[in-house]
């Protein structure tokens, strides 16, 4: 009996250690962890190599990479080339996304209302109070706003969605670029914090006159009411996945300060580029300990880029441009 | 065995006989009683002082403005830089609290007297299952049912008819700014954290009070309601002043999950950082603060703000402790 239980045990601790010594371990950012987990699990079926993906935060993901924990991080928020060669990084991008603003206004439906990024700057900072404002209605001819105060929804967590849209609201407003700037959380001027996509949702849903902002797929998923925003070229365009394309096209990939893929694909030039879309990023390190495990890391990539384009479409994510793809395979070839 | 000297043989004989048979186990046992004592106080004291550690950063750096700004700027690129002041979370941590045992309180007594006092016998059992159960529920599910079902029933029976009412003009201050304040009517809120809070200390509280109130002896309740008393004499007069030392026990475990609460809170207080402007504005709690915001906490400064707020809910608790104890006190030599 017990000499059964003893072959057993062994067996499964074998089996434990044999299956753990291929699998690769991440952690990070929680906005791709959906696209992560699918090719994960395609992965798996391929090739037999799991992978083991914590989404703790992009904050957690650069301090578990920089703690050695795990075989690779994951960020929405790309490193500067500075940091990166500190800790002695590479980071590439995965997949695209990009953020959405929400309203709730009795009457109006998606794509109705028009704004520009220094007007929702100025609606996030608290000077423009009121949906009447003559601001807005001079966007909007013949869209009949309702004169209802502004109720602004803003994420609580800290979160690489407001990372991309605050990094988007300095870009477009000074007085927000000196006030308030760009980071994962920042000194909010004004309004409620959500708790998540489904936080600033419900808070929107429940508040006549409101505006937040959410991660592009979770707007389309639960086909909230967007609005349509201003690009570069002074066009009004709808958040839909070949917008968001057509601004990762624009991207410049191939002069990122430093060939780090530091990048902020925001307000880009094109008639069609949706202003603020943004890529969330992995990050490896350059010199590995264990280079065999450095390069299933890599392997595993490699195989989402030939083939995870269809899950990451069918998860509302965008897919990066195949001349991307090239440069970062590139990028790799410094691993070792 | 053998080696004993011949003289002492009765002797070692006669003890052995005398000691209880598990004697030899009683040092082991008080040992190991000990031990978990003294591991309880090492693992409080060593929290606190990694706390302290931790936070350290945040408390040398902004020292007293740390407790009595209300700037909480986690954004190093801004003019200024980060900045980390938390009045907002402290206050807000204090007034949910506070207003959630206010609500709780009463209504746990009610529960424990008519379970002890009222209760059909048939009843008794399936009632106390239900509030221990409701004890069990874990916070994160009080969290989404109050977003996406209290919420917005708040809205509609309770804020929208106070935005709409117009205060007599000698209290329209007191209204406008401490009830109202900047009340956005969508349900979120200090008020609605706190009634969620206080929907949540509620079990807690009722259990404990109601063990404590069948610890009165039986013949104490039966002599008064033999000299004639009514149910509300016997509860007003015998069995809360019986209890009442103990009581503080329940209240202060009532008080301590809603110093503490997290998740429940966070979907629902508003998050926003500053001082509360108003019993139905938003706000934020020490701990709703530090969920929202350690993981994704990047700069060490924004970590050990963070942390330095453990160390503040650390002294509230004790604080308070050590107030409701002082308050007891006083009570028993009065």
């Amino acid at each position: 009996m017990l000499k059964t239980l003893a072959a057993v045990l062994a067996v499964t601790l074998l089996a434990g250690t044999s299956a753990l010594a291929a699998d690769i371990s991440g952690a990070g950012a929680t906005f791709p962890a959906p696209v992560y987990a699918k090719w994960a699990e395609a992965y798996k079926k391929q090739t037999g190599v799991g992978l083991n993906y914590q989404a703790i935060g992009s904050g957690g993901g650069i301090k578990q990479i920089t703690a050695k924990t795990v075989d690779f991080g994951a960020s929405d928020k790309p490193l500067k080339p500075d940091a990166l060669n500190q800790i002695g990084l590479i980071q590439f991008p995965t997949v695209m996304g990009g953020v959405v603003p929400v309203v709730n206004l009795p009457g109006i439906g998606a794509g109705q209302v028009k704004l520009t990024g220094d007007l929702l700057a100025k609606i996030y900072l608290g000077e423009i109070k009121r949906w009447s404002d003559p601001a807005i209605a001079a966007l909007n001819g013949g869209v009949h706003l309702p004169n209802l105060p502004i109720t602004v929804v803003h994420r609580s967590d800290g979160s690489g969605t407001s990372f991309v849209f605050t990094s988007y609201l300095t870009m477009k407003n000074a007085a927000w670029a000196s006030k308030v700037g760009a980071n994962d959380a920042v000194e909010w001027p004004t309004g409620q914090g959500g708790k998540g996509n489904d936080g600033v949702s419900a808070f929107v849903r429940q508040t006549p006159g409101s505006i937040g902002y959410v991660e592009y797929a979770f707007a389309k998923q639960n086909k909230l009411t967007y609005t349509k925003m201003q690009t570069r070229e002074g066009e009004f365009v709808d958040p839909v996945a070949p917008n968001f394309a057509a601004a990762a096209a624009k991207a410049d990939w191939a002069h990122t300060p430093g060939g780090s893929f530091y990048m902020l694909i925001l307000d880009k030039p094109g008639a069609t580029s949706w202003p603020i879309t943004a890529a969330t990023f992995i990050l490896v390190y350059k010199h590995q300990d264990n280079p065999a495990k450095g390069q299933e890391v890599l392997k595993f990539f490699d195989w989402a880029y030939k083939d995870g384009n269809g899950l990451a479409e069918q998860l509302d994510y965008i897919p990066m441009p195949e001349a991307v793809k090239a440069a970062v395979r590139k990028k790799w070839q410094e691993v070792r | 065995m053998t080696a004993l000297p011949a003289d002492q043989t009765p002797k070692g004989f006669a003890k052995r006989v005398l000691r209880p048979r598990g004697a030899t186990f009683d040092p082991i046992f008080g040992f190991l009683c000990g031990a978990a004592a003294t591991l309880l106080l090492a693992a409080l004291t060593g929290v606190m002082i990694s706390l302290a550690i931790g936070g350290w950063p945040a408390f040398a750096k902004f020292g007293p403005a740390f407790i009595t700004s209300t700037r909480w700027n986690p954004s190093p690129d801004v003019v200024g830089g980060e900045f980390y002041g938390g009045a907002g979370p402290i206050v807000g941590t204090l007034i949910t609290a506070f207003v959630s045992l206010i609500l709780s309180l009463p209504i746990a007594i009610g529960v424990a007297v008519f379970l002890t006092e009222f209760c059909p016998r048939i009843l008794r059992r399936p009632i106390g299952i239900a509030v221990e159960l409701l004890a069990g529920v874990p916070s994160i599910v009080y969290g989404m049912w109050g977003l996406f079902v209290f919420a917005p029933l708040f809205a509609q029976l309770v804020e929208t008819p106070v935005a709409s009412w117009t205060p007599p003009p000698f209290m329209a201050d007191f209204w406008n700014n401490i009830i109202i304040g900047d009340m956005v009517p969508n349900g979120s809120g200090i008020l609605s954290a706190s009634i969620i809070l206080a929907i949540m200390i509620l079990p807690f509280m009722a259990a404990t009070l109601r063990e404590l109130f069948l610890t009165v002896p039986a013949k104490v309740r039966e002599s008064a309601y033999g000299v004639g008393c009514t149910p509300l004499e016997v509860v007003m007069s015998v069995t809360l002043p019986y209890v009442r030392r103990s009581a503080i026990g329940a209240v202060m475990l009532g008080l301590g999950r809603a110093l503490g609460e997290t998740m429940a809170v966070t979907f629902i207080i508003g998050n926003a950082h500053i001082f509360p402007k108003g019993v139905f504005a938003g706000g934020s709690t020490i701990a709703s603060t530090i969920a929202n915001e350690f993981a994704e906490a990047t700069t060490p400064l924004h970590t050990a703000a963070l942390i330095a707020l453990g160390f503040v809910l650390f002294i509230i608790t004790f604080v308070v402790l050590a107030i409701a104890r002082a308050l007891l006190g006083a009570q028993r030599q009065a």
